[in-house]
Formats: structure tokens, sequence, C-alpha cells
């Protein structure tokens, strides 16, 4: 478990999480999965999702 | 076993799963998380054999399959292949100089921009020219609408605002069709039904399995080749006159729902062809 650094709350991190990878909480935060010395925590999503797509 | 690279940014479902089946058949995955790995050009920063290319942003994608191809290394999608299809200029020209049929479109530049030569009309489609999941996409009624749609994305100030991409607008029948190309072959393809004009599944559209028909594969085939081929998604419109038009070619495509709705495990398809790429 690590913790939303919006809301406090508890967020479940999926044992197949991959850096990178972007997690909506409950709060509507959007989080991103990143890496610290091999540990996986969370921080709000700062990026820019203007030209993603497929 | 080929060493097969998974370039990424923003993981996906789609993503994760080519990852489980390149271990699943036995190849070298390892995971090149783009944003926090810096690529030296001409300088590899481990040994591969191939490198697959996924991130979700269109700046990454071309950009880190370019750095990649540096090394010397296959990429799947090649940088090329990515700036091309994500360029819907370049993608409708490289499609009508290999006599693969599209849309007629008018490309207009600045302030020069409505002189007659719209394509068949009203309404039009105005589109960026680099633009995914259906955004931006705007249908003008008349002359005035079209004039406004022009006037607001001018407004905008960004890279190709003065580009407009005027199309004409097909009459679909609640539907167009999704096929995935892999090398030389069509792995799978989907309708995308919704009743909004757009017709992507990121805009809500409903995915059903559709049947590969000879024409169907004739035409994706035909368009992927003059792309430069690869893992594509290659959309096509039902006109109810002219038949199958190529509409926009997707070069790192999502296909979660096209495996719920067909069956077709198109990740295990993408890794088996790019161990098969990599042994060449």
């Amino acid at each position: 478990m690590a913790k939303c650094p919006v809301c406090g709350l508890e967020v479940r991190i999926p044992e197949d999480a991959m850096p990178g990878e972007l997690i909506e909480h409950d709060c509507g935060t959007l989080l991103e999965v990143v890496e610290d010395n091999g540990v996986l925590q969370l921080r709000v999503f700062e990026g820019d999702m203007e030209d993603w797509g497929e | 076993m080929p060493s097969i690279a998974l370039l990424y940014d923003h993981p996906r479902w789609e993503e994760k799963a080519i990852l489980q089946a390149l271990k699943d058949i036995g190849a070298d995955a390892r995971l090149l998380h783009v944003e926090t790995t810096p690529l030296r050009i001409g300088e590899p920063c481990c040994p591969i054999d191939l490198a697959l290319e996924r991130s979700v942003s269109f700046s990454n994608a071309v950009s880190t399959a370019f750095a990649v191809e540096s090394w010397g290394v296959k990429v799947l999608n090649p940088g090329t292949v990515i700036y091309l299809a994500g360029d819907k200029v370049a993608t409708l020209s490289l499609l009508a100089s290999h006599r693969v049929p599209v849309p007629e479109t008018t490309v207009l530049s600045g302030s020069n921009r409505i002189n007659g030569s719209l394509p068949p009309g009203p309404p039009w489609v105005v589109k960026p020219v680099i633009g995914s999941w259906g955004r931006m996409v705007a249908r003008a009624r008349d002359l005035e609408e079209l004039e406004q749609l022009l006037s607001y994305k001018e407004a905008a100030r960004g890279l190709y605002s003065r580009i407009h991409l005027v199309q004409e607008y097909i009459e679909k029948p609640g539907r167009d069709i999704r096929v995935f190309t892999l090398g030389d072959r069509v792995v799978a393809a989907i309708y995308r039904v919704s009743s909004h004009w757009i017709t992507n599944t990121s805009r809500g559209a409903r995915a059903e399995p559709a049947p590969v028909t000879g024409e169907i594969e004739d035409l994706a085939l035909r368009a992927a080749e003059a792309l430069g081929g690869g893992f594509l998604g290659v959309d096509l419109l039902e006109d109810p006159e002219r038949g199958l038009l190529v509409n926009e070619v997707n070069a790192v495509p999502e296909f979660k729902n096209t495996v719920r709705v067909t069956g077709v495990r198109v990740h295990m398809e993408v890794a088996g062809y790019a161990v098969e790429e990599a042994r060449r």
C-alpha cells in the first residue's frame, strides 16, 4: 500500500505495476508510479497528455 | 532466443500483455522506460536484438525509436513509420501516391485558405495534422462554421495550428473498421460502432468483431505497405458509393478491446513476429 500524496488515503499499487503507469485514485488525482531505489512509489502525474494516442 | 526491448512511457494493458507474451515464448524481454532512461545516439545502452516501440506519447515514440535505431537495432515500428502515420497529411499523401483510396481532402495553409478548392461538402470534417483519439476533430455544417473552426484553431498557436486538414464528410453506417496488420498479413479486425459520427473507441464507440474479407485484407495491407509496414492499425471507412476508404493509420495501436471481442491474442502475434524479425 502507498498513500495518495494529495488526499492521504491508501492506494493499492498493483503487483504488476511498472514505472510510468498511471493510476486514477478515488479522490480524482491521477497518480504515476515511480521507482526509487527499487521501491515503487506514487507521485502526482504532472505530464502533458497533449500528443498521447495511438 | 533474441533479446527484445519494450520501449514504453506509460504502460497500458497492451504493453503488459506484450511483455508477458515475450516471456511466455522464451524471449529475453527487457523493459526500457524511455522517460527515465537517457538514450545516447549511436551508443547502445544494452545489448538488444530488436526493440518494440510502445510509447503512448507521439513525440516519445518517434524520438526514442529513432534513437534506438541509431544503435543499428531494428525497431518495430521504425521512427519513420511512426512519424508518417502520426502526421495525417503525410499519411494521406503516401496513401494517395500508392493509389490507396482515401477521403477527399484539402490542406489549407494560413490566411489564404478558402479559395474554392474545398473537398465535396458541406458538411466538412476538420482535423489536426497531428492528433489522436479523435481529439480536436470537428464537423463544419457550412462555410461560416468552417471559417470559425479554422479561426479558433489558429488562435491556439500550436505547432501546425495554421495548417488545416479539411475532409469530405463520409456518411458511415454507424461504424468504421479497424484492421490490424502485422508484416504482410492481417491478424484481426473490429467494427467500431457508435451513434456519434466520431467512432474512436476512446470516444465511446463499441468494439465488435469484423470479418476480414478479401477486400479489407487487400486494402489494409496496401495501406500498411505504403507506410512502411510493421504492426499497424488501419482505419477504414465504408463509403456508400465508393466502398472502402482508408481514413488513418496508427503506428502504436491499442488492441485490448480487439482481444476481448475477437479472441485473437494480438499480443502473442506481436511477440512472435518480433522474435521472427529479430532473427532475420
